[in-house]
């Protein structure tokens, strides 16, 4: 029978990741139930690409009823037919970590830290960025220059500045830069000059 | 990148991933592929199974030079010395490919008479200002406009006969002295290297950080690209100048001008020596180019940023845009430094660890105290947000407010990234962010739309260009999401009458009635609902080894145009006109484009990087069909490339160097480099920090190790800080594989293990025995799974005067074994 990894994968229900289950009793259930139908059966694909280096390789998460099962290379890539180096191939634990729980260092609320304080507090999300757009304008406002001497229109902040970033997307990329133009903010980078 | 904008038009990287099988020669310098882009390793590979000799010059032994043919180490920071090298190797012999030269690049054209090059300096020199006064570097232009020139390249004032002149000082002899490279072995390498100096023959050269963190970053790639253009190797198959970007979408990141320096699209942020949009669009437009329809794009920027509010009669809102102050610039270093002197009080950062990430990292932490306020989007908690817990920090005394704003992960979200060879390809989102958490976007779109709340009632003038944005993103079926296309629809333009997509960005036009975001990524989304981002087509049949053969014929897609959309226009290989000769006909082994005689038209296996117009005949903007680099003056390459630090790039120490320059007497260091002036950038001498110390990253983990060391697998894969050392100078200093040992800068100290290794070698520099010590840069103290010391507290923030990116490849170290560890 001539099987590419994929469908390996699929009959099997066994992966790099399937390994580091054995130590755990919920686990070794979860996988007694996936020997007898594949983990990943009935999932469905969903095309992504690395996060980390530039390469762009491609990944495939199999994903059923909302839950991600694993994360793979994708074979149809041509940058990268299939392959992932370590950091590829554990990206699925920005989500959970080695025995299918929730990251345990992943961020899930906003927090603040306030002046003088050596702890952080819990704040709501509408609340946090109230207060971020509240602070952009009182620092907006305190130091915008909107003529310089000869009197030309140069309508700049330089008392504001936005670093990152070469990990998100186009769109959140073209978002950033429109937005802080539009506020006049000139201190405006990436990690391309690092 | 303006090292390769400068040479070749576009800052970009020249080819494709899957085209580097056809090279005759790889040659990895600034690159460890094969442990930082570990998959891409597979196409060089490639190449080396079809018979192509991989040399890799590098430092240290490291998993790039075990897979290739040759290890030539060298010192850290004398790429310039070693490529001068080569390209007086290419002249003196007379391996350069002439007719590529004299039609395609500007060695023909007649500098200024007056142009000298003395010990070291260019003309124009100003010791007072540290600036070079550029009117000597400028062609010699006759009453027509049009530049003079030589194409028997023998005018003792043309940029050939220049580089003759200056590069014949870079003999094997020199180069090794300076390099550490035995004559012998520099001979062999540079022979093979130019042997790919003719028609049908490429070689490819491959870069990252290892070439930018210097304080001459630039013109060590400019470097590269003369002798790439001297051997015919831009354009063709198997050629062009690999530069593989550090993050996951640093060319998109780039591309969308998320950098001070520049608008999306790469059309340059406005100064205030720019008086209007007129004024800005006659001083910074290439003539004689493509860049003639600049006008088109960044009008239709202005429409997509202001709409409605953006008319002929205002100039577009032209003067809605931020100017920079004169002379001023905002890099990255720059913000650190104006936040200790007062300057910047409130500083937002995105998946960013600065704190960790940035050189002289102790001086980064002692401003972030400084701050108002601090926002912090980001998956985990890192040292940038929670820096009032670092060592030698009071809480009680630091006043900045800090929020942290949870980001939705990576397969949280869906959105495009470009990859390092421009191809943009769309990721889904596999399942609903975590927690709270939301993706940056939408933090964006939020933001934005809470200041036009605040300012709805402004009627002051400065408040106009927040108020007026067109900023309407939100996903009808979703609150927690932006709409995604609709912001894809815009970076693609559309029509400002009938909101449809435009088809390119031929399509754009300069009397405001199209839109359009980012005029490269044109063509991207070129009708409604079709997102080529997101095309997977693999048109091409496949070998069993899984790579597509390339054929003449164009029968097999091998450049896989149905797979993503690579800007511009979806071609592959940029300046692929340069794979065909002047009259149109191929030379480059696998044929790329060419001139289609009974068709009338260019054609080709990827898509022609041409004017439409015929070999012979001169388009309107002032192109001739002959040449291939239609972003430059006249589609000539520029191996005459006037940037702020010099017109060619020549031999310089690093910042902290163990040698005087052994070339030029007075000129140790470039002469336009820059530091800061603070309490904390420090700078030592070769007394006190005996050896040459240099950074670099490992495959299990990405820079400050925010994104790997918080991934249970990758941390335990690679849990240990460590300092590669020699064993000779082990030996020396007594320490064993796995003592504690302390390595001191001037900037400051770290403790790790020491690995001691033949991967480094002692090196003659001068005639001295010099040593080279190496140190990844993935630890800190309170964030991950694993924690070290922060090996940019030894790094200097002297930085390149064109990037602003700092010198952390090489600089000067001390080491003593400690007795206990950590």
């Amino acid at each position: 029978m001539n099987l590419n990894r994929r469908e390996f994968l699929r009959l099997s229900g066994v992966s790099a990741a399937g390994a580091a289950l054995l130590l755990f009793a919920e686990e070794r259930e979860a996988l007694a139930r996936d020997l007898k139908e594949s983990r990943i059966a009935r999932a469905k694909e969903v095309p992504s690409v690395c996060p980390h280096c530039s390469v762009g390789c491609g990944l495939i998460g199999y994903v059923r009823e909302g839950q991600l099962l694993q994360v793979e290379g994708n074979p149809d890539s041509p940058v990268s037919e299939g392959s992932l180096c370590p950091k590829g191939a554990a990206t699925m634990q920005f989500a959970y970590d080695g025995v299918g729980r929730p990251n345990p260092l992943r961020q899930l609320t906003a927090k603040i830290r306030r002046p003088g304080s050596d702890r952080w507090e819990e704040i709501g999300i509408e609340e946090a960025l109230d207060r971020i757009a509240r602070r952009i304008k009182e620092t907006r406002d305190a130091s915008f220059v909107e003529r310089n001497a000869d009197g030309l229109v140069v309508n700049r902040t330089e008392s504001i500045a936005h670093i990152g970033s070469a990990c998100i997307d186009n769109e959140e990329c073209y978002l950033v830069t429109k937005l802080m133009r539009a506020l006049g903010v000139v201190y405006l980078e990436h990690h391309a000059r690092i | 990148m303006p090292g390769l904008g400068t040479s070749f038009g576009r800052g970009a990287m020249t080819t494709a991933l899957w085209d580097i099988p056809n090279a005759d020669v790889v040659v990895f310098m600034g690159s460890n592929a094969a442990e930082n882009h570990p998959i891409s390793f597979k196409w060089f590979l490639r190449a080396k199974q079809k018979g192509a000799t991989v040399i890799c010059v590098d430092p240290r032994y490291n998993r790039t030079a075990s897979k290739a043919d040759w290890w030539i180490p060298f010192r850290s920071g004398t790429d310039t010395a070693v490529l001068g090298g080569l390209i007086n190797y290419a002249i003196t012999h007379n391996k350069f490919h002439r007719e590529y030269v004299v039609k395609y690049t500007n060695a023909s054209l007649l500098v200024h008479p007056d142009f000298r090059f003395d010990d070291g300096l260019f003309s124009g020199w100003d010791p007072e200002a540290k600036k070079y006064d550029q009117s000597t570097w400028a062609f010699q232009t006759g009453p027509d406009g049009q530049p003079l020139s030589d194409p028997t390249l023998e005018h003792p004032q043309c940029v050939f006969q220049h580089i003759k002149r200056i590069y014949a000082e870079y003999t094997p002899e020199k180069v090794s002295e300076i390099s550490g490279i035995p004559v012998d072995d520099f001979i062999k390498f540079a022979e093979t290297v130019c042997a790919t100096g003719t028609a049908g023959k490429s070689a490819v050269f491959v870069y990252a950080m290892g070439w930018t963190q210097h304080t001459k970053g630039v013109q060590n790639i400019r470097t590269a690209t003369i002798l790439q253009m001297l051997l015919g190797n831009i354009g063709v198959a198997g050629g062009g100048i690999a530069a593989l970007r550090g993050h996951a979408n640093v060319q998109g990141a780039t591309d969308l001008a998320v950098l001070y320096h520049d608008l999306p699209g790469y059309l340059g942020q406005p100064t205030e020596a720019h008086k209007s949009l007129s004024d800005f669009l006659a001083k910074t437009t290439t003539k004689n180019s493509y860049w003639e329809n600049k006008p088109k794009f960044l009008i239709s920027l202005l429409k997509a940023w202001w709409g409605e509010h953006a008319t002929a009669e205002n100039d577009f809102c032209f003067d809605y845009l931020p100017k920079m102050a004169a002379g001023e610039t905002y890099s990255h270093y720059d913000i650190f430094q104006s936040i200790l002197d007062g300057r910047v009080k409130g500083l937002i950062v995105v998946g960013q660890n600065p704190a960790v990430g940035s050189a002289n990292a102790r001086k980064v932490q002692a401003a972030l105290a400084k701050l108002d306020w601090l926002v912090v989007s980001d998956l985990f908690l890192n040292e940038t947000s929670e820096f009032w817990k670092l060592e030698g920090m009071n809480p009680a005394e630091i006043q900045t407010e800090v929020i942290l704003l949870p980001a939705a992960g990576p397969l949280e979200k869906e959105g495009s990234f470009t990859n390092t060879h421009r191809l943009i390809q769309w990721k889904h989102k596999m399942i609903e962010p975590m927690g709270e958490s939301h993706s940056d976007g939408w933090y964006m779109v939020q933001i934005g739309k809470r200041l036009k709340q605040l300012y709805a009632d402004s009627t002051a003038a400065k408040d106009l260009p927040i108020k007026h944005l067109v900023w309407d993103y939100d996903d009808p079926d979703n609150p927690n999401e932006f709409d995604h296309l609709k912001v894809l629809k815009e970076i693609n333009g559309y029509d400002v009458a009938t909101g449809k997509p435009v088809s390119g960005f031929g399509a754009l036009q300069d009397d405001g009635s199209t839109a359009c975001g980012c005029w490269i990524y044109s063509g991207i989304y070129p009708e409604e609902g079709v997102n080529k981002a997101d095309a997977r087509l693999r048109a091409a049949p496949n070998r069993p080894d899984g790579w597509t053969e390339a054929k003449a014929d164009g029968s097999a897609d091998y450049l896989h145009l149905g797979w993503g959309f690579a800007w511009p226009a979806n071609r592959r290989v940029i300046y692929n006109r340069a794979s065909a000769d002047p009259s149109g006909k191929p030379w480059s082994k696998v044929p790329l484009v060419w001139w289609d005689e009974a068709e009338g038209k260019w054609t080709g296996v990827d898509v022609p990087d041409m004017l439409p117009v015929a070999p012979g005949q001169v388009h309107a903007v002032g192109v001739p069909g002959d040449t291939p680099f239609i972003m430059k003056a006249w589609g000539l390459g520029g191996i005459w490339g006037p940037l702020p630090d010099g017109p060619l790039p020549v031999h310089y120490e690093p910042m902290e160097s163990p040698t005087p320059n052994l070339l030029y007497r007075k000129q140790g260091t470039i002469p336009t480099m820059k530091i800061y002036d603070s309490e904390f950038d420090l700078f030592g001498d070769p007394e006190r920090f005996p050896y040459v110390a240099t950074t670099y990253r490992l495959t299990e983990h990405l820079t400050s190790g925010v994104m790997t060391r918080t991934l249970p697998y990758l941390a335990e894969a690679f849990a240990r800080h460590f300092c590669e050392i020699p064993r000779e100078l082990a030996q020396r200093e007594g320490i064993r594989n796995g003592d504690w040992v302390e390595v001191e800068s001037a900037r400051g100290k770290v403790r790790v293990q020491a690995m001691v290794t033949n991967r480094l070698r002692p090196l003659r520099i001068g005639g001295r025995e010099t040593f080279l010590i190496g140190l990844p840069i993935h630890w800190a103290p309170n964030s991950g799974h694993v924690q070290g010391d922060i090996t940019n507290t030894l790094t200097p923030q002297a930085v390149d005067v064109n990037v602003q990116i700092q010198e952390s490849k090489v600089f000067l170290a001390n080491l003593r074994k400690v007795s206990v560890g950590g």
